[in-house]
């Protein structure tokens, strides 16, 4: 039996007083797509940085690919991991975030290239063929010499996720890529994860599209103050749910 | 295309005669610029004619020493100075930045205490206190404190000859005031790109080297270029430990030829083109730190014949016809 991709057992997370995390029990299995919807504030954004430890949680369990984030496991003890170890297991998840954030001072070509060649150690020549490679994946391979800054919103987000692919992680982390687009370039960044979701890739998604969470989700979880409220089939979550809150919810976002 | 002189010669009231795209558009005329530039250059021409005329300014005592060996000498040791404490500010600045900006409550202390002291007593008294540091201490150690154990000795005052004594206290003051300045300039960077580079496994030193300073240095260059320009003018304080920059030099000639305002004239043109030179490199800096921010402007003489060149061409295209 192999363990799920991701696990959470009754995760907490405080900033402060505020507890944003009340105990979250979520699981993903390998190959499936889950995807986070729920209110602003919710706690979304928050879960999935705990995931990659970008957060440390402050209770319950959490593991990715059976090992605890940012623990190792040795002789009956936990040891807190150090900072070459966060950022090994980092390596193998990739995030896309809402505003993009991609490197300003670089071109598309070299976003994607910037963590194989610093990061993994690849070859120039060779980083660079894959670099292109997935822009042409993404549908940008003509834009492989443009700066951030000489593309479209839906452009950049789709240069972020290829950015993420080009370490070839296990788990793919999307904190809602498509809420800072203009309507009609939400579109071509949601056929790039229909695709990759379609490859087999394990995907967190916190989104507010209902129709590709119906479509492309293997479970949806809804979120509301810090536990989650509903959780299982989109097709069921989203179209008829038992819980009040859920209702309310997405007769605000339809 | 159609004419405009066509268009011009028969103007229909009311319904434009020529569909939009033959309206020629004439861009914004910028008189005032115009206006203004010629008066300042007449204001300018008049200075300089009324200073090249003045006898009192001695124009002959600058011919001789604008190019004698006393001056040369000096500016040899006003540059390098300069250079030194700058790389050394810059270095040392960038050190006590991060570590101020660090998690490690050591590191943050020890910077913030560095900073404290170096910025908060004059430059002169760390420059005669690095001079003098002989007179101190005699000797010195590295070993464990308050046992006999000792790894190194040496005489002081070896080791802290002028030259030394003035790159350590301009270059440590320097990177007082610059860690305040790169301090700034990364906290001007979007705590998005940090993120993104640890969730592409790059490690905070990574992150910093490659993510973070590309980005703050378009913040920093700027002030930085300011504090060159005041390096340069500083270095002439090291004067007090007998270190012989181009303003000592010159401060020694007219102390014996009393010739006061023709030598700081001389001082005057030099610095002038040395900050003159240091332009150059900034400008390209910026633009280098600047790429993939669109914030390209224009040259000013561009923008000064930017509504001009249009002009010229729709006039020649009345002529051809
Ligand atoms: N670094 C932080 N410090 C303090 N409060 C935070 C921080 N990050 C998030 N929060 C708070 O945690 C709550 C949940 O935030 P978030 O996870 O971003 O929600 P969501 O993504 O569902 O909109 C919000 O009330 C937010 O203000
Ligand atoms: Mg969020």
């Amino acid at each position: 039996m192999t363990a799920p991709m991701v696990h959470a057992q009754g995760v907490r997370k405080n900033f402060g007083r505020l507890e944003v995390l009340q105990g979250i029990d979520l699981t993903v299995e390998r190959g499936q797509v889950c995807c986070l919807l729920g209110p602003s504030g919710s706690g979304k954004s928050t879960l999935l940085r705990c995931i990659n430890h970008l957060e440390k949680i402050d209770g319950g369990r959490l593991a990715v690919d059976g090992d605890l984030v940012g623990y190792r496991q040795h002789g009956g003890k936990l040891y807190e991991l150090r900072e070459r170890e966060v950022a090994a297991r980092r390596r193998d998840i990739g995030m896309v975030f809402q505003r993009f954030n991609l490197f300003p001072h670089m071109t598309a070509l070299e976003n994607v290239m910037e963590a194989p060649v610093r990061v993994a150690r690849a070859g120039k020549a060779e980083a660079r063929a894959r670099a292109q490679e997935l822009l042409d994946r993404v549908g940008l391979g003509d834009r492989a010499g443009h700066y951030p800054a000489q593309l479209s919103g839906g452009q950049q987000q789709r240069v972020a996720i290829a950015r993420a692919l080009a370490m070839e992680p296990k788990l793919m982390l999307f904190d809602e890529p498509t809420s800072a687009l203009d309507p009609e370039l939400v579109g071509d960044v949601l056929d790039v994860m229909r695709q990759l979701a379609a490859d087999g890739m394990t995907m967190v998604v916190v989104t507010h599209e209902i129709g590709f969470a119906r479509e492309v989700g293997d479970t949806a979880v809804f979120m509301d103050e810090g536990v989650v409220v509903e959780a299982g089939d989109p097709r069921q979550v989203l179209v008829e749910p038992r819980q009040e809150r859920t209702r309310a919810f997405l007769s605000k976002v339809l | 295309m159609a004419s405009v002189a066509a268009s011009a010669a028969k103007p229909r009231p009311g319904r434009p005669a020529l569909p939009p795209e033959e309206l020629v558009a004439v861009p914004v005329r910028h008189w005032g610029r115009w206006i203004s530039a010629v008066a300042a250059v007449a204001a300018l021409a008049g200075l300089i004619g009324s200073l090249a005329k003045n006898a009192n300014l001695r124009w002959d005592i600058v011919g001789d020493y604008l190019f004698a060996d006393l001056i040369f000498d000096g500016l040899q040791t006003t540059l390098w100075l300069t250079a030194a404490s700058m790389a050394i500010g810059l270095g040392v600045g960038t050190l006590i930045a991060v570590m101020r900006l660090s998690d490690n409550p050591v590191l943050y202390g020890i910077a913030t205490l560095f900073v404290w002291v170096f910025r908060g007593t004059p430059l002169l008294v760390q420059i005669i206190f690095w001079g003098y540091a002989g007179a101190l201490y005699k000797e010195l150690l590295i070993g464990i404190p308050f046992t006999d154990v000792t790894f190194i000795r040496a005489d002081t005052n070896d080791l802290l000859t002028p030259a030394v004594a003035a790159l350590l206290a301009l270059g440590l003051n320097e990177a007082a005031y610059a860690s305040e300045i790169v301090r700034a300039g990364i906290q001007s960077v979007d705590p998005g790109q940090t993120e993104a580079a640890h969730s592409l496994g790059m490690r905070p030193a990574l992150t910093m080297r490659r993510i973070v300073l590309p980005q703050a240095m378009r913040v920093i260059i700027p002030p930085m270029g300011n504090e060159t320009i005041n390096m340069l003018k500083m270095t002439a304080l090291v004067s007090v430990i007998a270190a012989h920059d181009l303003m000592s030099n010159i401060q020694d000639v007219y102390a014996s030829n009393y010739q006061v305002i023709p030598m700081l004239m001389v001082a005057s043109i030099w610095y002038l083109a040395l900050v003159t030179l240091l332009s150059i490199p900034q400008a390209w800096l910026e633009r280098h730190y600047g790429r993939g921010t669109g914030h390209h402007r224009r040259s000013p003489l561009a923008r000064m014949f930017a509504g001009a060149s249009l002009r010229l061409r729709t006039t020649r295209k009345k002529g051809e016809r």
